[in-house]
C-alpha cells in the first residue's frame, strides 16, 4: 500500500542530486577580484597583457589566488579587499598609461570561489541584488516627445534640401512642435510638392488647407514611423549608456529597456555616486549647423541687433556669442568615432572624427558648398546648448573623415573627443529614481535575512520534532529539501536575490510546513477513528493532496499578480515567492511520502506510527499509540 | 504532544452571529482610520529623498535639521532609524531643481558638520514613478481578487468564493487599518507583505471549505451549521499549528531581519492572526448566510436519485 515504484525513487534521487551540485556554489562564497578588459571592442586581450597584470603585482608583491584570461577579460582573485584595492591601482598604472585615453577598463569584481568543474556545469551562485551587495541603481525617463521634434526638426531640413534639389518654390518650411508645415503661392507646385513628399518620405503624412490661392500642406510622423524613432532613441540611449559606464570601469553593469520609454542601470559595487550621476547624467545630444555669417547675424553676435529669423543664439566654452542657423546638418547619430590626436602639418591639438556613410555624404556636400564659412558642433544638456567648437571649413571633406583642429589644449582636445565618442543620446533622459546601498548595508542585509531563514527554520524544525516525532523529522527533512531546491533552482535561473526575496524564502518555508502539518494532522485523524498505520498513512497522504493542491493554488495565483503589476522590492518578493511554492508542493508531498515509504511502507505488521500521542474522544487512556 | 483534544465539535456557527459583529465593527474602524488618517505612504509612492546616515557617535538631530534647513530644503523629517547613530531623512520632491542631486548636497553639508557622516543608503524617487506604484498596487489586488474568486468558483461554488474573497479582503482591510492607525510606513514591501497575506489567508478557508465538502458527502444526516462546525473543529488543530509555524518564521523576520523587514513583518503578524480568525468565524458564516447547501457540492450523487426518464421529474407540490 505505502511502497514507492523503483522510478520515483530515481526522480527524487536525481533531483537531490541536481538540487544539490546547483546550490553547492552559494556555500564557496566569493572572493573580491580585479578584472581587466579592453576598452574598445576591436581590440582583444591577449597574453602580453596578462604577463604585464603578472608583472605589475610582481612588482607590488601583491600574491593573487589565480589569474585567468577567459571570455575576453582577465580576472585576477585576491584574498581581501585590502589587496584587491592595491592591486587595482597597480594593474592600472602599469596597463593605462594615458589617464585621457585608457587602453583597458579595470573593475573590482567579486568571483565565485566554487571550483572549476561546477563552473564548467555552469552552477553559479545566485545572483545578489544590490541591496545585498552596495551599488547604485537609476531609473532613467526618456523624453520622447523631445526626439520626435527633434526627428521632425531633420525631417524639415530633408525637404528643404529636397524642394531646392527639385526645384519646388515654396512659401517656407516651418516646424511646429512636431508637425511641419509648409507654404505654397499656387496648387499646382503643392501637387508637385505632395507627389515629391509621397516618394521620398514615406514616414510623413500630409494634409493638405486651401486657403484662397494660398495652400498650406502640414506634414507629421506616421504613428508607426513614430514609433520607429522612439524605439530607436532608446536603443541609442542604451548603447550610448554602455559606452559611457564603461569608462566607470564597473564589472557587471545592467543596463536594461523597461517599458517604452524607461531605461533601468545598475551599478553594482559603485560607491561615488557623484561621478557616476555626472557621466550618466550627461545628458548630451550632438548637432552640427552652420554658423550664420550674415551680417544681421553679426550684428547680433555683437550684441546690437535681434536675431535673425531661421537661426538661433548660443555661446561658445568662452561665452562669445555665436549665431547658429536652426537647421541641424548632422547629428550624434552619424559619428561613429571622435579621437583626440594632432594635426599632421601644424602639430597642433585635433579632434579626429569618424563618421558613417549618411553623415560623409551629407558632409561632403555641405563643405563643397561651404568653404570659408564656420561650421558648429554643438551639445546639448538638459535643453541647452553650447558651442564645443565652430571651425572655420577649410576644403571639402569627403570619406567621412573630418578633423577639427585650432585653438585647442591636448586636454581640451580628450575631452571634446570623449564627449563625442560616448556617443550622443537621441533623446534627453531624466533620472526619475534614484538608489543608493553602501556596501556595508548591503553584508549587514545578507546577515539578516540569512538569520531570519536560519533561526525561523531552526524554530519550526524544533517543534515539529517535538510535536509529531518520526513524522515530524520526516517533515523537517522535507524543509529542508524545499530548501535546498528553491536556492538550486534561483542559482539555475540566475534570478536576482534581494532582501524581500530572502523575506519571501522565510515566509515560503513558513507556508510550506502547511502541506506536512495537513498531511500528520489527516494521519493522526485517520488513526483516531480506528484505521490501521497502513491505512492512516496512506489515506492521510491521499485525502490531504486535494486540500494542499487548492490551498498552493490560490496563493500561487496572488504570487502571479505580485509578479506581474510588481516592481523592484515586489518582484523580487514574487519570484521567490512563486517559486517556493512550487518546489514546496514537490518535497512537501511527493518527497516525505517517499521518505515515509521507504522507512514503514516495506512492514508488513506496522503496529504504531510514530506521530506524537494519537488521542481519541471514547478512550479513557491517551496515549494509545506511540 | 498533543494540544488539541476536542470531545465533541465546538458550537462555532451558533456564536457566528456575534462574532460577525465584531468584525464588522473592526472592518468599519480600520475603513474610518483609512480615510481619517490616511496611509503614511513612502518616499516609493509619493515622489522625494530618502536617506539614512549613519555617524560614529550619537547623532545629533537638530544640528541634522539644522544643516538641512540651510540649503533651503523644505518639509524635511529627521529621525533616527533602527539606533541612536543611523538618522533617516526624508525629503519631499522638490519644485524645480534637480531633487536627484539633492541627497549629495545634503551629504556634503552633513560631511562638514560631522566628518564621521557616512552614506549607507539614499534613494529618489520622481513623482511619476509613485503614481504608477499606486495603480500596479490596485491591479495586482483587482487581479488576486479575480484569479481566486474564479478558481474557488470552479472548484466549489460561487458561494464560497464570495464568502472566502469577503474574509480575506477583510483581513487586508484591518492590516491597512493598522497601518494608517498608527501610522507605520507604508512602502513596498509591505505591499508584497499584505497581497502575501491575501494569498495565505485564503489557504485558510480553502482548507475548511474543503472539508465541508467532503463532510457533506460523508454525513448525510448532520445539517449545514452541524457540517460546518465539524469542518472547523477537525481542522482547528492544523489551523492552529501551520498558523504557529509560519508565525515562527515570521517571528525570527522581526527579531533578525532588522529595520528593512520590520513592517513587512509586522504587516504578516497582523495577516497571519487574523487570517485564522476570518477563515474560521468570517468565511465559514457568510458561507453559510448566503445558504450553502448539499446539493451545491454534492451534485452526481443528488442527480443519480432521480429517474432521467420520470416525465415527473422536479415536479413538487
Amino acid at each position: 500500500m505505502n511502497r514507492y515504484p523503483a522510478w520515483k525513487y530515481v526522480i527524487l534521487v536525481i533531483a537531490i542530486l541536481v538540487g544539490g551540485l546547483y546550490a553547492l556554489p552559494n556555500v564557496f562564497g566569493e572572493s573580491p577580484a580585479v578584472q581587466v578588459s579592453p576598452a574598445k571592442a576591436s581590440m582583444p586581450l591577449d597574453a602580453s597583457a596578462l604577463a604585464k597584470v603578472e608583472a605589475a603585482l610582481k612588482d607590488k608583491g601583491l600574491v593573487a589566488n589565480g589569474i585567468t584570461l577567459e571570455g575576453g577579460s582577465i580576472k585576477a582573485r585576491f584574498a581581501d579587499t585590502d589587496a584587491q584595492l592595491k592591486a587595482k591601482d597597480a594593474i592600472q598604472n602599469a596597463l593605462n598609461t594615458s589617464v585621457a585615453e585608457p587602453s583597458y577598463i579595470i573593475a573590482l569584481n567579486l568571483l565565485s570561489r566554487s571550483p572549476a568543474w561546477l563552473t564548467a556545469l555552469h552552477a553559479s551562485p545566485m545572483y545578489l541584488g544590490l541591496d545585498l551587495r552596495g551599488g547604485v541603481h537609476f531609473m532613467l525617463q526618456v523624453d520622447m516627445q523631445a526626439a520626435l521634434t527633434k526627428k521632425a526638426e531633420s525631417l524639415a531640413g530633408d525637404l528643404r534640401t529636397v524642394f531646392r534639389e527639385k526645384n519646388i518654390r515654396h512659401g517656407g518650411i516651418s516646424r511646429n512642435a512636431q508637425t511641419i508645415e509648409v507654404k505654397f503661392r499656387d496648387a499646382q507646385t503643392a501637387e508637385q510638392a505632395r507627389r515629391v513628399i509621397q516618394d521620398q518620405f514615406p514616414t510623413l503624412a500630409i494634409a493638405e488647407t486651401v486657403d484662397g490661392t494660398e495652400t498650406k500642406m502640414t506634414a507629421t510622423i506616421k504613428v508607426a514611423a513614430a514609433r520607429d524613432v522612439q524605439s530607436q532613441a532608446l536603443k541609442q540611449n542604451i548603447t550610448t549608456l554602455h559606452n559611457r559606464i564603461n569608462e566607470l570601469g564597473v564589472a557587471e553593469p545592467v543596463i536594461q529597456q523597461q517599458g517604452l520609454d524607461r531605461i533601468v542601470v545598475q551599478l553594482p559595487g559603485v560607491q561615488d555616486t557623484a561621478k557616476a550621476k555626472d557621466i550618466l547624467g550627461r545628458t548630451a545630444t550632438l548637432e552640427i549647423r552652420m554658423v550664420d555669417e550674415g551680417a544681421e547675424a553679426h550684428a547680433a553676435e555683437m550684441g546690437t541687433g535681434p536675431v535673425p529669423f531661421g537661426s538661433e543664439r548660443f555661446l561658445d566654452r568662452n561665452g562669445m556669442a555665436v549665431i547658429v542657423k536652426k537647421q541641424v546638418i548632422l547629428t550624434g547619430e552619424n559619428l561613429t568615432d571622435a579621437q583626440p590626436g594632432f594635426d599632421n602639418q601644424t602639430q597642433e591639438a585635433a579632434v579626429h572624427l569618424s563618421l558613417d556613410a549618411k553623415g560623409s555624404r551629407i558632409f561632403r556636400d555641405v563643405t563643397r558648398e561651404s568653404i570659408g564659412k564656420r561650421m558648429a558642433i554643438l551639445l546639448f544638456e538638459k535643453g541647452k546648448g553650447e558651442v564645443v567648437t565652430a571651425p572655420v571649413i577649410r576644403s571639402e571633406i569627403g570619406g567621412g573623415r573630418v578633423q577639427i583642429s585650432g585653438r585647442m589644449t591636448t586636454t581640451e582636445a580628450a575631452d571634446t573627443s570623449l564627449l563625442l565618442r560616448a556617443g550622443s543620446l537621441a533623446a534627453p533622459m531624466e533620472i526619475i529614481e534614484e538608489r543608493t546601498i553602501g556596501p556595508s548595508l548591503g553584508a549587514e542585509n545578507i546577515a539578516k535575512g540569512f538569520n531570519s531563514v536560519t533561526w525561523g527554520f531552526v524554530a519550526v524544525a524544533i517543534f515539529m520534532c517535538a510535536y509529531y516525532m518520526l513524522f515530524g523529522v520526516i517533515s523537517s527533512i522535507a524543509l529542508a529539501f524545499n530548501l535546498l531546491l528553491l536556492v538550486a533552482v534561483l542559482s539555475m535561473l540566475q534570478a536576482t536575490l534581494t532582501l524581500p526575496g530572502m523575506a519571501a524564502m522565510a515566509l515560503v518555508l513558513g507556508m510550506a510546513i502547511d502541506a506536512n502539518v495537513l498531511i500528520n494532522e489527516r494521519i493522526r485523524e485517520e488513526l483516531r477513528n480506528g484505521a490501521s498505520p497502513q491505512a492512516a498513512i496512506h489515506a492521510g497522504y491521499d485525502r490531504a493532496w486535494a486540500t494542499i493542491i487548492d490551498s498552493n493554488v490560490t496563493t500561487l495565483i496572488a504570487g502571479l499578480a505580485l509578479l506581474a503589476f510588481g516592481s523592484g522590492p515586489v518582484r523580487g518578493f514574487a519570484v521567490v515567492h512563486c517559486l517556493g511554492i512550487l518546489t514546496s508542493m514537490f518535497s512537501g508531498v511527493f518527497f516525505s511520502r517517499g521518505v515515509v515509504n521507504l522507512w514503514y511502507g516495506r512492514r508488513k505488521k506496522l503496529k504504531t506510527v510514530s506521530i506524537g500521542t494519537v488521542w481519541r474522544p471514547d478512550s479513557e487512556t491517551p496515549a494509545l499509540a506511540k | 504532544m498533543e494540544f488539541f483534544k476536542i470531545h465533541r465539535d465546538i458550537p462555532f456557527m451558533r456564536n457566528a452571529m456575534v462574532f460577525n459583529v465584531i468584525s464588522l465593527v473592526t472592518f468599519l474602524a480600520a475603513v474610518f482610520f483609512l480615510f481619517s488618517k490616511g496611509l503614511h505612504l513612502s518616499v516609493e509612492f509619493t515622489g522625494g529623498t530618502l536617506m539614512e546616515v549613519s555617524y560614529s557617535q550619537p547623532a545629533d538631530l537638530n544640528a541634522v535639521r539644522k544643516s538641512i534647513a540651510n540649503l533651503g530644503i523644505k518639509d524635511v523629517q529627521v529621525q533616527n532609524f533602527g539606533n541612536a547613530k543611523d538618522v533617516l531623512i526624508r525629503m519631499p520632491v522638490q519644485k524645480g531643481g534637480n531633487s536627484g542631486q539633492q541627497s549629495e548636497r545634503v551629504m556634503e553639508a552633513l560631511k562638514a558638520d560631522n566628518a564621521s557622516a557616512t552614506m549607507r543608503r539614499t534613494e529618489f524617487v520622481g513623482p511619476q514613478v509613485g503614481d504608477e506604484l499606486a495603480a500596479d498596487g490596485l491591479k495586482a489586488l483587482a487581479f488576486v481578487v479575480a484569479g481566486i474568486m474564479l478558481y474557488l468558483a470552479v472548484r466549489f461554488e460561487w458561494k464560497f468564493a464570495v464568502a472566502a474573497i469577503i474574509a480575506n479582503l477583510h483581513d487586508v482591510i484591518i492590516i491597512l487599518g493598522f497601518f494608517a492607525f498608527f501610522q507605520w510606513e507604508f512602502s513596498l514591501p509591505v505591499l508584497a507583505a499584505v497581497l502575501a497575506v491575501l494569498g495565505y489567508s485564503v489557504n485558510e478557508s480553502v482548507v475548511i471549505f474543503d472539508r465541508i465538502r467532503e463532510n457533506f458527502r460523508r454525513y448525510r444526516k448532520m445539517n449545514t451549521q452541524e457540517i460546518i462546525d465539524n469542518a472547523i473543529t477537525s481542522t482547528i488543530s492544523r489551523t492552529i499549528i501551520t498558523h504557529g509555524s509560519t508565525q515562527l518564521m515570521v517571528l525570527s523576520m522581526l527579531l533578525f531581519g532588522g529595520e528593512t523587514l520590520h513592517y513587512f513583518a509586522v504587516a504578516l503578524t497582523i495577516g497571519i492572526l487574523f487570517g485564522i480568525y476570518s477563515s474560521v468565524f468570517v468565511a465559514a458564516a457568510i458561507a453559510m448566510w448566503l445558504g450553502i447547501r448539499r446539493e451545491d457540492l454534492v451534485k452526481g450523487v443528488v442527480k443519480k436519485d432521480e429517474d432521467p426518464n420520470d416525465p415527473n421529474a422536479g415536479a413538487a407540490v
